[in-house]
């Protein structure tokens, strides 16, 4: 909570604008974040002074640019506490599990194993597993929620076995904002002798990361929920499992030799980077990391825990309204529903006030039905927003109300 | 931008109060559809006989848009030959592209405000989508249910 917001909120060129004529009030963080002036810039500069590809000429601009791409991999690499040949800058957290289901999955997961997962994961940590699952034969096994959101450990214990190869959960569930228990869960699968996968999305952003303490085996997520631009993401795996992963995309820039038959791999991490990068977003990444490291990810944390608990609470003392998932202790989003308004409609209004919030099944169907709703509104929350973006929430939400009810 | 302009009393009061909702015993047609952008599902169910809609019901939920333009559609075709309720169809959803329309629309030109907001035609369209697909089976392109 040492964080000085309103500092902040001046860094977002975006957080300026005003829609239809009342001042933007960013509530979809989650969705995707906003940028601060400085990644906008870093993209700029890029294009402007260094561009060139990676890793293959010999010239001034060539040499900078490979340079600025390596330097965000150790940035990303000490951001989360890693070795920086163990991150792969893929195009976001659904192609980082994509390449870990098919890499890792295809090579590891024989007909008969299983695959756990939870019901609250994102589409993006979910139709990779179906499809491995179709591919291998192999099952697919849910962890079970308790009533309030949180998952049971006592479910975990029971469907994580011995047949058990691959073990995918959220840190942070985009719907409910519950807050996993991915430590325990690592151990369960250890025990069996599975690897654990973290979708990072919505965690990663929101508090400070240790892959090492965290027990994860592979951690996905996406720079541009991040302060970063959209379009990179990375994978981050132990390099005891990366050197057992098959490539996925294949092409330039991933070989070592090539003759007309056949083909050698280049090391770890290039393997697993098939073509050209997206360099300037890279780069862009880059001043985000500095941004957030700057700002310190422990006062993020601390700070994002705050504004999440307070809006549960503000908004849970609301009548008609209902809060999904479990109590102040979680991510920096809320889920809602205004009795007899559905939450599209009550975007829409929320949008005539400025105030952009997301509404609709959070590509997380499954946990849609599990609630036993079409869709929800969401509000959630970044280290621009503060106390008085709460204050216009609870107000558009009572205005909306009073709209509907008329 | 003023709400007023997309949520108008007509839209407010069939969203409230529908009309035809819920299921026919023995529709000669049923199509369900799903608005893939929010998980919203319509149940439309329809009797034709001669070449006539003699009776529609829908059945589902969703926003105030896609309940309301559903309302004002079985309203709009009951009692309308088949051709009639396609050409209604048909008109109801260049009309909210922004072209100009070839019928009376009535009570469903309430729903003009929508225009502006692309996001939300579907949810106005799908009502209209599931009707076509139910007189017309050879609309297999529609994003059908089942």
């Amino acid at each position: 909570m040492t964080i000085a917001v309103q500092d902040l909120k001046a860094d977002f060129p975006i957080l300026s604008r005003s829609i239809h004529g009342q001042r933007l009030t960013y509530l979809d963080s989650a969705a995707t974040s906003q940028k601060p002036a400085a990644v906008i810039a870093a993209e700029l500069d890029y294009y402007q002074k260094t561009n060139a590809n990676i890793l293959r000429s010999v010239h001034t601009l060539a040499e900078e640019s490979t340079l600025a791409y390596a330097k965000v991999r150790t940035l990303t690499a000490d951001f989360i506490h890693a070795q920086a040949d163990e991150v792969i800058f893929t195009r976001g957290t659904t192609e980082s599990i994509n390449l870990v289901a098919r890499g890792y999955g295809d090579v590891h997961v024989r007909p008969g194993d299983n695959i756990v997962l939870t019901p609250l994961e994102h589409h993006s940590n979910l139709i990779p597993w179906q499809q491995l699952a179709k591919r291998q034969q192999a099952d697919l096994r849910y962890i079970e929620l308790r009533p309030d959101g949180n998952l049971s450990l006592e479910s975990a214990r029971q469907v994580i076995d011995s047949r058990t190869k691959m073990v995918a959960i959220a840190q942070v569930s985009n719907v409910l904002g519950t807050i996993l228990p991915v430590r325990t869960v690592a151990d369960l699968a250890h025990q069996a002798g599975a690897v654990l996968v973290v979708d990072g999305a919505q965690s990663v952003p929101h508090q400070a990361t240790d892959v090492v303490a965290m027990g994860a085996d592979f951690l996905a997520f996406s720079a541009h929920k991040m302060c970063g631009p959209t379009g990179v993401g990375v994978l981050w795996g132990k390099m005891a499992h990366l050197k057992t992963m098959s490539p996925v995309l294949f092409g330039g820039e991933m070989i070592a030799y090539v003759d007309r038959d056949h083909a050698t791999w280049a090391d770890i991490p290039a393997r697993f980077e098939g073509g050209t990068p997206n360099i300037a977003g890279v780069v862009g990444f880059g001043a985000a990391l500095e941004y957030l490291a700057e700002v310190g990810m422990d006062n993020v944390g601390a700070y994002m825990s705050h504004l999440g608990a307070l809006a549960f609470q503000r908004l849970q003392n609301l009548s008609g309204v209902t809060v999904y998932g479990p109590g102040p202790d979680r991510g920096p989003l809320v889920s809602f529903n205004i009795d007899g308004v559905h939450p599209h409609d009550v975007a829409q209004a929320f949008d005539a006030k400025g105030v952009a919030i997301r509404a609709g099944h959070h590509c997380a169907q499954p946990l849609m039905h599990w609630l036993g709703v079409n869709a929800t509104a969401r509000a959630s929350f970044y280290l621009y927003n503060d106390i008085d973006d709460i204050d216009v929430l609870v107000d558009a939400i009572e205005s909306t109300k009073r709209y509907f009810a008329r | 931008m003023n709400l007023d302009d997309i949520y108008r009393e007509t839209i407010l009061d069939h969203n409230q109060i529908p009309r035809n909702k819920g299921t026919l015993p023995n529709p000669t047609a049923s199509v369900g559809l799903l608005n893939p952008t929010c998980g919203d599902q319509i149940r439309l169910d329809v009797v034709v006989a001669d070449g006539k809609i003699t009776d529609i019901r829908f059945d589902g939920q969703g926003c105030a848009i896609s309940m309301a333009s559903a309302s004002m559609m079985t309203e709009a075709v009951k009692g309308h030959s088949v051709a009639e309720g396609l050409a209604l169809a048909r008109s109801f959803k260049a009309f909210l592209t922004g072209r100009p329309s070839e019928e009376d629309l009535g009570e469903l030109s309430a729903l003009e405000g929508v225009s502006q907001f692309p996001s939300r035609v579907k949810c106005a369209t799908l009502a209209h989508n599931a009707l076509e697909k139910a007189l017309d089976p050879s609309k297999a392109d529609l994003d059908a249910l089942d």
